[in-house]
């Protein structure tokens, strides 16, 4: 099936189960989509941590382990890019709504970094909410293979 | 490979030397369950030897967070030692490089407690 905004035909669209080793199993196929198109190493790995954290967003906050809710993940290679769509089932969430990572008084809690990371980690990244409910998000790479 | 942790003893300083992932789950946990045992017994200047460990996540991070506010809820203090470059990316991207003190040498690291 294409990719619906680009016509691209994935190289992966699979539905995962809501469950923690969904999350090692995204990165994984991403990055064995994403090995030989330029990518060096570090690049490689950053995205694989984007994959992770966007999978665990899914997972642990979107479908909540729910058994009966799936993850979806998109994986569409193109000569001047790599798009990840990561899309949950979940009641969705407001981005403008998330404390800053980076305030003084956010600094030493445990958890909402995520996001940051995925920001500092992948070259675009969008969010928006799918119906009848859940979260998509994409996450570009742009390779610098050129076409 | 989940994380792997080891105690010893420099002095009155434990060092917790540990290797592999410190991510969502088995990595977070068995790092969280050390940091609460050590506190739990009365260790209150620890050395983290973070040399070895290949990759941590958001989680890992608010793992090391956490056990930062632990132990100097205490009292104590928990320090940083040999970070790989991911790990310093992380600590800077997330502005924890401000939070922790970071080493480089263990000996100079043990000695900064007293």
């Amino acid at each position: 099936m294409p990719d619906n905004d680009r016509g691209v035909t994935p190289s992966v669209d699979t539905s995962l189960a809501s469950t923690l080793e969904s999350v090692d199993n995204a990165e994984e196929t991403v990055l064995r989509v994403a090995q030989g198109v330029g990518i060096d190493e570090e690049e490689l790995h950053k995205v694989g941590m984007a994959v992770r954290e966007a999978m665990v967003n899914a997972v642990v906050h979107g479908n909540r382990f729910n058994e009966n809710k799936k993850v979806r993940l998109v994986v569409s290679l193109e000569p001047d890019r790599l798009t990840v769509r990561i899309a949950d089932q979940g009641e969705g969430f407001d981005m403008s709504s998330l404390p800053d990572p980076l305030a003084e008084e956010n600094l030493l809690r445990q958890s909402g970094r995520g996001i940051l990371l995925i920001r500092a980690f992948v070259d675009r990244f969008d969010v928006r909410r799918i119906e009848p409910s859940g979260t998509e998000v994409t996450l570009i790479k742009y390779l610098s293979r050129g076409g | 490979m989940s994380v792997k942790l080891s105690t010893r003893q420099v002095g009155d300083v434990t060092v917790i030397d540990a290797a592999g992932r410190i991510t969502l789950g088995e990595g977070s946990s068995t790092f969280r369950d050390t940091i609460r045992d050590l506190t739990n017994k009365g260790h209150r200047k620890i050395l983290l030897n973070l040399g070895e460990v290949s990759y941590i996540d958001s989680s890992g991070i608010g793992e090391l967070v956490s056990a930062f506010t632990t132990v100097t809820n205490q009292g104590g203090s928990l320090k940083l030692l040999n970070l790989t470059k991911r790990v310093r990316d992380l600590l800077q991207i997330t502005k924890l490089y401000t939070v922790f003190e970071v080493h480089d040498d263990e000996a100079l690291a043990v000695r900064s407690f007293s």
